[in-house]
């Protein structure tokens, strides 16, 4: 999909894939295009060049209806009470009294929001609220989960609560986009990526194989005493060293076998350890 | 699951916000105001009105006869004096005095100004015939016209909530979720359905309890008075408030913050006072309110208000009527289009051409 502002392209060709049972994350820098690329599968903007697509068809109203949102701009309404708000979100979305209110009722306990189902939004703390926005684009069972900062402005214990109702909805086969800038969580959460950078797509694929993809072989050593020496040996560039711990990148092959032998014989090794690169490193790399 | 549809999705929204205005003090307080105006407007008159009986002392025979022949209540006293010292005192309005140098053969003795209401009382009025007699007598069209200039300004006026509710939902953001679960227009006729489902309730509610708040009141008669304009009245104020709710709507629609709402709903507010006005101002000229009985604007007062008085040919009120249909449905798609256009563009007061422009979403 293609989008501009007045003159201004906010998007170019932006395409990428969702799959069924898996965790994708959206990572980009602020203004990169995340919340554009998002509000577009929604419908909430159009496109101006391009297709969004789902299960091999062009997504309509009725099909955008079985899909859960939950918008970076955090919206309910603040008057009214808990469990009335998420259940008729669900019967928005199409759902029967009943397995509207059933849905709501689930969701609250699993969110442990139970015993607030009946104050009226505003009466919760900021938390709460964002935990009341997460039922909001659950309720009705979405066959495709599009979260715009799921976590941002949550507790650590939140955020573990949330990580888990995301991984279980994946696990019942729904595939889950969302969107952050804490990219540890990506980390810790993503099964995929796709990585936007000034709006265009600059890297996307399994997490591991971009891992393995991106970032030269990199090792760490702590040895007893000063590792200065590391810096004398061929085929090696110390990237950081520091007293005893000093990391390095093997120029020539993954090989860093000869820096261990070295090692051994100057004395004790404390650690010795390939170093997988972070998201964040992958990040700037690609960008 | 099934998808909901166009009109489920609109029953929805209209359920949602009929539950949450009738939650809301403010819609009761409105409504308790309308109510306890009505019941002042008919029983006041006769409370304050209502000892009219005006008091005279009367000295003499001569001048208690003429007394009794009218409504004032007469105070037979001895002479001169005392009466002068009741009306001094204020016990009287006025004594009324045989005086054979007097025309009449009366004296009335008032204590600082004439008092109107007692000669009116005792001069004799020649008998009157009428050649060509109003159906019905300017002081009730007026009070008639008036009347539905008032509550049809009041209603119009309250659709300021309608506004209320769109901004609400824009600065709470909410309405990037329903936007993207509900077709944006499903939305606008929910809101303009619930907001006029609730108007057309407290009318009603109002119209039964009339007959009640007049025959308290003592003044039944009124009501057998305003009966044939009313009848005109509905479908009117119906189509009337409709154009205007789609109106408010917009005026809601274009800007993100319940501050900015002043100013966009200018325009609206100046298309309901100025009828207003037009229609209680200019009742006594005809041209005039000829016209505004064809402004849909002012349609809805002005046209009930003709008929009122009887004037217009039977096909006048279906032409307007017909003016008033085509405007709503006019602006109804222009509205839809607009609302569509700037619902979720937030910030600044979003621009009409912009408005119109921005109608993107599918």
């Amino acid at each position: 999909m293609s989008r501009s502002f007045d003159a201004t392209k906010v998007l170019d060709d932006v395409s990428f894939d969702v799959a069924p049972g898996r965790i994708t994350g959206f990572v980009g820098a602020n203004g990169s295009g995340k919340t554009t690329t998002m509000r577009i599968i929604l419908g909430v903007l159009a496109a101006h060049g391009g297709t969004v697509r789902w299960r091999d068809a062009p997504v309509t109203q009725p099909v955008r209806q079985r899909f859960g949102y939950m918008p970076e701009e955090r919206g309910l309404y603040p008057k009214m009470k808990v469990a009335e708000q998420v259940t008729y979100l669900g019967r928005l979305h199409g759902l029967d009294p009943a397995t509207a209110k059933r849905n709501t009722t689930a969701l609250l306990e699993r969110l442990e929001l139970t015993a607030r189902a009946d104050d009226p939004v505003e009466k919760l703390s900021l938390g709460n609220q964002q935990r009341v926005q997460i039922c909001a684009a659950l309720v009705h069972d979405p066959e495709l989960l599009i979260l715009d900062e799921p976590f941002s402005g949550l507790d650590p214990l939140a955020i573990d609560t949330v990580l888990g109702v995301l991984r279980e909805r994946a696990a019942g086969g729904v595939p889950v986009l969302f969107s952050s800038h804490q990219l540890e969580l990506v980390e810790r959460l993503c099964d995929d990526l796709v990585i936007i950078s000034g709006g265009a797509i600059a890297a996307t694929g399994d997490r591991e194989a971009l891992r393995a993809r991106h970032g030269t072989p990199r090792f760490e050593l702590v040895v007893d005493g000063d590792a200065g020496w590391v810096r004398d040996q061929p085929g090696v560039k110390v990237v950081e060293l520091d007293g005893a711990r000093v990391v390095f990148d093997v120029e020539s092959g993954p090989d860093a076998q000869p820096v261990l032998r070295e090692a051994v014989n100057r004395g004790t090794v404390h650690t010795f350890g390939k170093v997988v690169p972070s998201l964040a490193e992958i990040f700037r790399e690609v960008i | 699951m099934s998808g909901t549809s166009f009109w489920s999705a609109t029953r929805l929204v209209a359920q949602r916000e009929i539950n949450a205005q009738i939650r809301g003090k403010s819609f009761w307080i409105s409504f308790g105001v309308f109510v306890v105006a009505l019941f002042a407007a008919s029983i006041l008159p006769g409370v304050f009105g209502g000892d009219d009986a005006h008091t005279v002392a009367t000295v003499g025979p001569e001048a208690a006869q003429a007394v009794a022949a009218t409504d004032l209540q007469a105070r037979p006293v001895e002479s001169l004096d005392e009466a002068n010292a009741l009306v001094r005192d204020g016990e009287v309005e006025a004594a009324v005095v045989a005086d054979r140098s007097s025309p009449t053969g009366l004296r009335v003795v008032a204590n600082s100004q004439v008092p109107l209401e007692v000669t009116a009382a005792l001069v004799e009025t020649p008998e009157v015939e009428l050649l060509d007699p109003d159906a019905v007598n300017d002081g009730v069209v007026y009070l008639v016209s008036f009347a539905f200039a008032l509550v049809f300004f009041m209603f119009a006026m309250s659709g300021m909530g309608i506004a209320q509710s769109v901004v609400t939902e824009k600065q709470t953001r909410i309405v990037e979720i329903l936007a993207a679960t509900v077709p944006v227009r499903a939305l606008l006729t929910g809101k303009i359905a619930a907001f006029s489902l609730l108007t057309f309730g407290q009318v009603g509610v109002l119209a039964l309890l009339t007959p009640i708040a007049l025959r308290a009141g003592d003044q039944g008669v009124v009501l057998s008075l305003i009966a044939p304009g009313l009848g005109w009245f509905v479908p009117f104020f119906i189509l009337g408030y409709v154009l205007l709710a789609a109106m408010w709507s917009v005026a809601g629609a274009l800007v993100s913050r319940m501050e900015d709402l002043g100013s966009s709903s200018s325009l609206v507010t100046m298309l309901v006072i100025l009828p207003y006005f037009g229609v209680t101002f200019f009742q006594n000229n005809d041209l005039v309110l000829t016209v505004l009985s064809y402004v849909p604007f002012s349609a809805a007062v002005a046209m009930p208000v003709r008929m009122f008085r009887g004037e217009p040919a039977l096909w006048e009120p279906f032409l307007s009527l017909g003016l008033l249909a085509a405007a709503l449905v006019a602006c109804v798609l222009v509205a839809s289009r607009l609302y569509t256009g700037s619902l979720l563009q937030t910030g600044a007061r979003v621009r009409l051409g912009r408005a119109w422009a921005g109608a993107e979403t599918p």
